[in-house]
């Protein structure tokens, strides 16, 4: 169970850092997306150059059971290359948005990742043997002489060191003309969906020159446009229903039993607006940025600029939780509107048991709410605190006049800094933390 | 007036995001150019709100604007009392790209037109040919079909338009479809 705040039982530390340590990031090395497989033995990361590299759970020494095995590097390459769109004159972004693991059904591991026009589906598989003792071929490959071959043998597998190849399997392209913001695997595990920023398209995974548009919100007269889709998600036990979000902070639930165009939607989740706190910025800051059903599929969790709110999936006029992310920046949404800040799209996860969130924040910060004890914590990604098995002090952002010793105030916060994805083991309490081109992996203290 | 300010100064660095996002690798993102424009109409809406308490019997003031830097955003507003004066597709493709364009260029105007003299550059381009200025924005290829001989060119419909050019002018003119079809 994640116990969230650093009581006497529960207490987050350091584990392991990946990346480089200079000042200087390439750009091409900021992570974009961070994704645990379903038995969290793999964690995928995707960066802004296309790549995607692999990190696998080694097993804990049998000398010091009492450790948490180490993810190592398991698999590197590149994923997605910068294309050009010669109709348009666009160039098209290597970035990585997203990857989504399919469940494990053989040997080999399986991921969707995706850039904003293209989806592949690749299939990651190890080879530890190799084939020796060819009769038409020596060791080296070179063809041996027909006169010297007197009598036939059999190859025989001998071991090899280990390799781990990458290969796309499948390419789903040309489906999407704006920018696609989501996958999901679907719960039947032959399909899955594919989010853009007016489309919603239902692939399935076995065939690439066709999908199904299940989601159109585009208007007929695109200057009265008002919103675009943010996120989409399978539910992920029901294979008929997903939810997708919007810009105006709204959540609609569909059901493909019901039509095959799912442009009315089953359930409508929205929190009416507090009128006082109307500003500029208060269509900006109600906007979502990713949505997440809970593992148990009864509820669902969604990331506004400034908060997070878990949906009960009965209740569509309001959310059952809401959480404060870093409501100290609401009087300065100004600043944040120049330097771009407030158009980041943060994410959001939940722990396997559904009973803590996770979300990220600015300077590093990342905050967990655990929703039993409503206890909330913020904890703080970075190399000075990164020895191992070091405990994380809880951090706070001092909002009144009077900051205290430890706290750190508002302006002092560096807004380059920021932590936009996160991801939670499936199982245990290990966290992996994107930090701009770190990635940062925490796990619970073993007393 | 303070509000008033701030209204001025977030439709400044409003017009100089959307511009900024032409030239950015990826093309055009359609939500974050909506939420720009957004939040440009609530300032526009407050500008405009704040200027008619300020002079309740004044319905359209021909006083010119001081000239100040910020006077320049004032390039938005003259193309929406403007556009009675102009086709619709006209107001649609040409004010934005010509706006955000001449946004440095142009010495201030007066805030709201009757005057032809006075009126914006993009509100006066409805009297050029059509086929230079209108069909679409700068820093897209024109791309035109080779018509067949006997065959007509007639005005494509705005949502057909490369999203490139459709996705601005929607940002920045939600209502233009409602104003010119009250024509």
């Amino acid at each position: 169970m994640a116990g969230v705040a650093g009581g006497n039982d529960f207490q987050w530390c350091f584990s392991q850092v990946k990346g480089a340590i200079d000042e200087d990031v390439a750009e091409a090395d900021i992570i974009s997306t961070v994704e645990f497989n379903y038995s969290g033995e793999l964690l995928a990361t995707g960066d802004k150059g296309g790549r995607v590299v692999i990190f696998q759970h080694e097993q804990e020494s049998k000398s010091r059971p009492h450790l948490r095995g180490e993810y190592n590097v398991y698999s590197t390459f590149q994923s997605h290359e910068p294309e050009f769109d010669y109709l348009k004159s666009l160039e098209i972004e290597e970035k990585i948005n997203k990857i989504r693991w399919l469940p494990q059904q053989n040997a080999a591991h399986f991921l969707l990742s995706t850039n904003d026009k293209t989806i592949k589906l690749w299939k990651i598989s190890e080879r530890d043997k190799r084939a020796e003792g060819y009769n038409l071929k020596d060791e080296d490959g070179r063809l041996r002489d027909p006169f010297r071959i007197t009598s036939l043998r059999v190859p025989v597998l001998m071991p090899m060191d280990l390799m781990v190849e990458a290969s796309p399997r499948r390419i789903f392209a040309n489906a999407h003309t704006y920018h696609i913001n989501s996958i999901s695997v679907n719960s039947d595990h032959e399909t899955y969906l594919s989010a853009d920023d007016l489309r919603i398209n239902l692939w399935h995974l076995e065939i690439t020159d066709r999908s199904f548009n299940i989601v159109d919100i585009k208007p007929a007269n695109m200057e009265e446009l008002t919103e675009v889709i943010t996120a989409a998600e399978c539910h992920p036990h029901q294979c008929n229903v997903f939810v997708y979000s919007s810009s105006k902070g709204t959540i609609r639930l569909c059901d493909m039993r019901a039509a095959a165009l799912c442009d009315r939607h089953s359930k409508f989740f929205e929190e009416p607006e507090d009128p006082s706190s109307r500003s500029f910025f208060s269509e900006i800051i109600s906007s979502i940025s990713d949505v997440k059903f809970s593992h148990s599929g009864r509820y669902m969790m969604t990331r506004d600029y400034l908060s997070v709110k878990v949906w009960d999936l009965n209740m569509e006029n309001r959310p059952v939780e809401t959480y404060q992310v870093h409501e100290y920046l609401r009087s300065k949404l100004c600043s944040l509107y120049e330097n771009d800040c407030i158009f980041d799209k943060f994410e959001c996860c939940w722990n396997g048991s559904d009973s803590a969130i996770m979300t990220g924040s600015y300077n590093n910060f990342f905050r967990m709410f655990d929703r039993n004890t409503r206890r909330d914590i913020t904890l703080e990604a970075s190399r000075e605190s990164s020895k191992p098995r070091a405990t994380l002090k809880p951090r706070k952002v001092s909002t009144g006049g009077k900051r205290k010793k430890d706290e750190i105030s508002v302006d002092s916060l560096d807004f380059n800094k920021k932590i936009l994805h996160t991801a939670w083991h499936p199982k245990d309490n290990v966290i992996a933390v994107a930090a701009t081109n770190n990635l940062y992996i925490f796990q619970d203290k073993i007393n | 007036m303070e509000v008033n300010a701030e209204a001025r100064r977030i439709l400044a660095v409003s017009i100089s995001k959307l511009y900024a996002s032409r030239t950015q690798r990826g093309g055009l993102r359609l939500h974050r150019s909506l939420l720009v424009s957004l939040v440009m109409r609530s300032a526009r809406d407050i500008y405009h709100a704040s200027r008619e308490s300020e002079a309740p019997g004044a319905p359209t003031p021909q006083e010119p604007m001081d000239s100040s830097p910020s006077s320049e955003e004032q390039k938005q507003l003259p193309p929406q009392e403007a556009e009675p004066a102009q086709t619709e597709p006209q107001c649609a493709l040409s004010p934005a790209p010509q706006t955000a364009v001449e946004a440095e260029e142009c010495a201030c105007d007066s805030e709201i037109t009757e005057d032809k003299e006075n009126m914006s550059p993009a509100a006066r381009q409805s009297r050029k040919r059509r086929s230079k200025a209108s069909a679409a924005p700068d820093f897209l290829p024109s791309k035109r079909a080779r018509l067949e001989p006997g065959e007509e060119r007639y005005a494509a419909p705005l949502g057909s338009c490369r999203v490139g050019a459709s996705c601005i002018t929607s940002c920045l003119f939600p209502h233009n479809s409602a104003c010119c079809a009250s024509l």
